[in-house]
């Protein structure tokens, strides 16, 4: 970094201005998600008061019985400092020496599955109980002062079987990034090393279908999804399925519509590798796929990662393909969450609403705190190389 | 590279393209110009009520679906020209409406109606995106190294949220009694309630939409900033140029290819608006274009989808995408002529 010259160093007041202007931005980018976080794990009564002050300590909640005594909050802060302490440090080397089948991959994977596992059984299922009897012994620390209550994520996840919305969106999401990640770097590959003419037309005609509204394309799919079984009995007979309602119909739609996006992103970091590279082990005696799968895939991973980000965000935040392919029964968890909503009954089911919307984008908040330079290569990536 | 092995790696992709996007594409094309109908046929129905002594029966001719050997309505698939097209955009209404010089009598329409708040919508967006995802950058240029990341992270927040969530997450603050709204309330001294006007609600899309879509805007032109050439500043400095001057001559005119980046992703994108209205349920008061094509598709009460309609819909949606997206084609293609 460069000494700033004192003629554009920059007034007091002018700093100022720009400090507080971040920090309100900052609170304003923040404040919404905060808000349902603290929400959520209110009584009604609280949740939807008029006073913050109520909203943030819950009395009714607390009057109810539900509270965290100051040595709640500490032991649970002090839990999940442990958890995250563990996970930076300990578990890329436990996962390296556990691999299953010394596939990198497929270790996180595992990985990232058992440490969310224990997690949620310590912190869920063992904490609680012995935090209760922990208070009950320790006097003044052990009584509740804030308000809390995760009644309405029991009453999601369980009584209204929010894990089968979040088992199919997982389904969704995981077809969607592994098809147009294995799709999408072919075709990437090819357009970023041809420069002809026709991979110049395929760029044109990705970007159009980029901007498609995504109602245009269900239009034209849904008619022949609801009657596929009656069209397909003349080839497949009495086999053929009804498209309309399964998971596979959602896959399909969203790695078509993901594909152009994929592509424009996959071709922009493609052509950041060297072509002496391809030349190099072309000469060595490879194919073209063989250079593409030994040679270019390796110095790859980064931009397919942030590829398959965006992917994974596209397919898990949607909402419109999977509210018109899928019947109400077999919803993923962003159209099944309109459902609560939408009965608006009572504020519980208002609440019950917050809770669902909570669960969704928690992990999209970890997602960033993993993944926050990939996200930004990949928004930079398309725009300043042109 | 060959051209074989060319398609043998962009195959699979343009395939997909092709059945997913191109197909479905003539199929809107080709159902907006049929009408699929269930099949009727006159039948005779005894009715019987019971009777003192004897039931008395009638005779009744009454319409019923014809029913093939699986037990489905048999259906018929008609030719309709326009006609799908006028129920959609409603000529005579409009035209009525506009001989009367009536706003509100065009506005019953739903698709003027989509129409117009679509516009506005993309239209008033669009500076302030650009506007507020400048000054964060700016500003952040600003700010102490080492707190950037920290920054970078809580704006990628509103960025990344399923965007029904977000939508959602600001409309639960003003709900009923909400926080915001209490506080509004206190400060105007007036009974406010923003879920139930109309232009009330178009503001909080609006500020949803750019709270949603500033950080792409940030982020994209923060890495823009750090491109700016030193020299060229150093030099307006000596040239006696202002703060101001130098952001007006040397930083926006060096920024511009991605800012006309950017307007042109959020054009593309605030067009489709569709989960605003899905979030902060307002289609009772305002809807939007793909709204309209998306309403259309769901089943009704008696569980019908006017798939020719939507298609209409679609169709017309899809004139106002090719407008959008003419300049930047010609530009592409202007682009390309002189490269190579």
């Amino acid at each position: 970094m460069r000494a700033v010259p004192r003629a554009m160093r920059q007034s007091p007041q002018l700093r100022a201005i720009s400090a507080i202007f971040l920090v309100s931005w900052c609170v304003i980018a923040a404040f919404p998600i905060f808000w349902i976080a603290v929400m959520s794990f209110k009584s009604p009564i609280d949740a939807f008061a008029s006073n913050p002050l109520h909203v943030i300590f819950g009395p009714a909640t607390r009057a109810a019985g539900q509270g965290l005594s100051i040595l709640d909050i500490i032991v649970g802060l002090g839990v999940l400092w442990g958890f995250i302490h563990f996970a930076m440090r300990d578990l890329p080397r436990y996962a390296r020496q556990w691999a299953p089948f010394g596939n990198l991959l497929l270790y996180w994977l595992a990985a990232a599955l058992v440490f969310a596992v224990i997690f949620i059984a310590v912190f869920f299922g063992l904490l609680p109980p012995l935090l209760r009897i922990a208070n009950g012994l320790s006097g003044p620390i052990g009584s509740p002062i804030i308000g809390f209550t995760v009644e309405h994520y029991q009453s999601i996840w369980i009584d209204s079987s929010f894990y089968r919305n979040f088992i199919n969106s997982m389904m969704v999401t995981a077809g969607v990034v592994v098809i147009s990640l294995t799709v999408g770097t072919l075709a990437g590959y090819g357009i970023a090393r041809s420069g002809s003419h026709l991979a110049f037309w395929l760029l044109i005609i990705a970007l159009i279908f980029r901007a498609l509204p995504h109602a245009v394309l269900v239009a034209g799919y849904l008619p022949v999804f609801i009657n596929s079984a009656e069209l397909l009995r003349p080839i497949l007979g009495d086999l053929s399925p009804t498209f309309y309602g399964k998971p596979v119909a959602v896959i399909a739609v969203m790695v078509a519509i993901n594909q152009p996006f994929t592509i424009w992103m996959l071709r922009s970091f493609f052509q950041n590798i060297p072509r002496d590279l391809d030349e190099a082990a072309r000469v060595d005696g490879c194919t073209h796929f063989q250079a593409f799968r030994w040679v270019i895939m390796p110095v790859m991973w980064p931009g397919v990662i942030t590829a398959g980000l965006f992917s994974f965000l596209l397919a898990y935040n949607d909402f419109l393909v999977a509210s018109l392919l899928l019947d109400a029964q077999n919803q993923t968890m962003v159209p099944a969450i309109a459902g609560f909503f939408n009965r608006e009954t009572t504020t519980t089911d208002q609440v019950r609403a917050v809770a669902a919307a909570v669960s969704i984008t928690a992990p999209l908040f970890l997602l960033i705190m993993v993944f926050q330079r990939q996200i930004v290569s990949g928004l930079t990536a398309g725009a300043v190389k042109g | 590279m060959k051209f074989k092995t060319f398609a043998a790696f962009v195959g699979p992709s343009i395939f997909l393209m092709l059945v997913f996007i191109a197909w479905p594409l003539a199929n809107v094309l080709w159902q907006s110009f049929h009408v699929t109908s269930v099949k009727f046929e006159q039948s005779e129905v005894e009715v019987c009520t019971p009777g003192f002594l004897t039931s008395t029966c009638t005779v009744e001719v009454r319409m019923q679906p014809i029913l093939d050997s699986y037990g489905d309505p048999v259906t018929e698939t008609k030719f309709v020209g326009w006609q799908s097209y006028r129920n959609v955009l409603e000529p005579a209404r409009f035209l009525a409406g506009l001989q009367d010089l009536s706003w509100e009598q065009v506005m019953v329409i739903d698709f003027w109606k989509a129409l117009r708040f679509t516009l506005t919508f993309t239209l008033i967006t669009l500076p302030l995106v650009i506007g507020v995802g400048l000054l964060i950058a700016l500003a952040v240029n600003n700010a102490i190294q080492s707190l950037r990341g920290q920054i970078i992270f809580v704006s990628l927040l509103p960025f990344i949220i399923t965007p029904v969530i977000g939508a959602l997450s600001i409309r639960w603050l003003f709900v009923g009694d909400g926080i915001l709204t209490a506080f509004l309330e206190w400060l105007l001294k007036a009974d406010i309630a923003m879920l139930a006007n109309p232009w009330t609600l178009e503001l909080l899309m609006m500020f949803y939409r750019v709270w949603h879509v500033a950080p792409f805007a940030f982020i994209i032109l923060y890495a823009g900033l750090q491109t700016v050439n030193h020299d060229t500043l150093e030099s307006a400095v000596i040239d006696g140029a202002s703060r101001f001057e130098r952001l007006r001559f040397v930083t926006i005119p060096h920024l511009m290819p991605l800012i006309i980046f950017i307007a042109l992703i959020h054009l593309m994108d605030s067009y489709r608006v569709f989960e605003e209205i899905v979030g902060f349920s307002s289609q009772a008061h305002v809807i939007s274009l793909q709204w309209l094509t998306y309403d259309l598709l769901t089943p009704d009460d008696a569980g019908n989808r006017a798939i020719s309609r939507a298609s209409a819909s679609a169709m017309l949606t899809m004139i106002g995408i090719v407008v959008i997206l003419i300049p930047l084609l010609g530009k592409t293609w202007r682009d390309h002529k002189g490269v190579s």
